[in-house]
């Protein structure tokens, strides 16, 4: 029994957790491609006409993948900084690091797919509904948690700030939200809302879910290997580190 | 403990009134920024009136914003600050102390200056009223979001833009909220709504706030 | 769903822009993204290895 509790905390250590996450990419990497396939077979070929928006609906397959993804990766990376300030772990604020670009690409395609999707079916590009606006205070979030990471030079310190950053993000997302709905209907009539809500074919609901399930498992995939390459640049002082590079291609 | 608290007020206080056009700047950038925008967009009666409240909230939001740099900035270029993380007492009190100081030299003048500037956009006076409480809400707020920005960004290069960049996408709710209660006085709908749920940002930001802030100096004084 | 013909199934009911203008631009994210990391990570190993030479290095006459 005991013996169990340890092998899993063997794996906080950078050094341990590299070559597992080396062997655990392929493996997501690979579902998200079979359930990508799936997904898109789903949305093109298998879900019908929409009666109202046409063809323009085949959108949300990749823009609420996007957007869900955007909004949970933000939650996994302030778990993991909150483990790290908490913890004092330095695996689990790289992993926090690891996350963030990929969350800020996802609300940038969560954007832009949504002007596409908003410009045959509402016809503007930009519509200051609750939900893109949200989405794109998430953005500036995100951004804001690189930049400060990137700003400060010593690696702890800033782990660290980020955490605080992410943490106080993410007890901030819910009111941001709940205020950018207030004030859209505070403006009503001013703008049109992009969510109405899905009388969804059950197939066209499959498939979009397919496709979320696709996205989390790039999402997994691309974070375990950036992690990677943190871990490698962290820990450039260390001989286990340098051998491998010696040993590396 | 409020001995030490109002001592880091006092000394907060006399250092600003000891550089008067210092703490007065981010009040003087109201005024302008105020004046600038009937300049762009044209002197209608009808356009100001409807502009007036977010443009007045936006410029106290920026003029906030700008005045975030003194906060920490010389105490913990003098060693102040480190003196205080290591004092008996407790490090969140004093750094209240040094918030409330903040408010008073760099929030309040905001908050005075706003009826004023109200005018100058053709605001009725009940609206006018609702823009005060709005301000005396909203600009304590601001000081404290921006607070923790300012702390996590002690002596990191990038300054005043990086501090910007953190912290804008946390003064939404209250500029939501803030402008809204304007706007809604405006329209007729009642300000009441969205002057309560500012004072529950206020009350939430007075509480949590001074724990990340003081998280954040810990980070930053290591 | 069928959709009668390739050139139909390209056309999109005429949303042809939007939608594959959404979907390439996903594809694009999704396949850059992979390549940039492990550029990095190749990056990262190469500045070990040269730290680890250069570790090594000393007290050698060995050029690296």
């Amino acid at each position: 029994m005991t013996q169990r509790i340890v092998n899993w905390f063997k794996f906080s250590s950078p050094q341990t957790f590299y070559p597992l996450a080396g062997k655990m990419v392929p493996w997501f990497a690979a579902a998200a491609a079979i359930l990508a396939a799936i997904g898109l077979y789903i949305g093109f070929f298998v879900a019908p006409t929409d009666f109202q928006q046409g063809e323009a609906y085949r959108i949300i397959f990749v823009h609420v993948p996007a957007s869900w993804m955007s909004m949970f990766i933000y939650l996994v990376m302030a778990a993991w900084a909150g483990v790290g300030l908490a913890l004092n772990s330095r695996l689990s604020g790289m992993m926090a690091s690891a996350l963030a670009p990929t969350g800020a690409m996802f609300a940038f395609l969560s954007l832009w797919t949504g002007a596409l999707w908003g410009r045959p079916t509402w016809g503007t590009y930009w519509v200051w509904d609750a939900r893109l606006t949200s989405e794109l205070v998430l953005f500036f979030l995100y951004l804001g948690f690189m930049a400060l990471q990137a700003a400060i030079d010593d690696p702890r310190r800033a782990d660290k700030a980020g955490a605080v950053l992410a943490l106080v993000g993410v007890v901030n997302i819910p009111i941001i939200y709940f205020s950018v709905k207030w004030w859209n209907t505070l403006h009503q009539g001013a703008s049109v809302s992009l969510t109405r809500a899905p009388t969804m074919a059950t197939i066209m609901f499959t498939g979009m879910l397919v496709m979320v399930l696709a996205f989390w498992m790039y999402s997994i995939a691309v974070s375990l290997a950036r992690v990677r390459a943190i871990i490698l640049e962290r820990e450039r002082h260390t001989a286990w580190a340098q051998a491998l590079g010696a040993a590396a291609v | 403990m409020t001995g030490a608290v109002l001592g880091v007020m006092r000394r907060d206080l006399l250092l600003a009134m000891r550089r008067k056009s210092d703490a007065l700047a981010p009040v003087f950038f109201f005024v302008v920024v105020a004046s600038l925008f009937p300049l762009g967009l044209g002197p209608e009666p009808e356009l100001l009136r409807r502009i007036g409240p977010g443009v007045l909230w936006v410029g106290a939001l920026l003029a906030t914003m700008l005045s975030l740099a003194r906060l920490f900035a010389s105490d913990y270029d003098d060693g102040t600050l480190e003196q205080m993380a290591l004092s008996p007492e407790p490090f969140v009190a004093l750094v209240a102390g040094k918030l409330a100081a903040h408010w008073l030299v760099s929030g309040l003048p905001l908050v005075v200056a706003a009826p004023v500037l109200a005018l100058q956009y053709g605001l009725p006076a009940d609206t006018i009223a609702v823009l005060v409480a709005s301000l005396a809400l909203g600009t304590p707020v601001l000081g404290l979001v921006g607070a923790i920005g300012a702390a996590l960004t002690l002596g990191v290069r990038g300054g005043g833009l990086l501090v910007a960049l953190l912290v804008l996408p946390l003064y939404v709710p209250a500029l939501v909220f803030g402008a809204g209660a304007v706007d809604a006085n405006l329209a007729g709908t009642g300000a009441g709504a969205p002057l309560s749920l500012l004072g529950a940002c206020l009350v939430l930001a007075a509480f949590f706030a001074p724990w990340a802030i003081t998280a954040a100096l810990r980070i930053a004084l290591e | 769903m069928s959709w009668g013909s390739a050139a139909a199934f390209f056309a999109m009911g005429g949303y042809a822009p939007f939608v594959w203008g959404s979907f390439a631009v996903a594809a694009l994210c999704m396949l850059i993204e992979p390549l940039v990391v492990r550029a990095r990570r190749r990056r990262a190993a190469a500045e070990l290895k040269r730290a680890g030479v250069a570790a090594r290095g000393v007290g050698h006459e060995a050029a690296a």
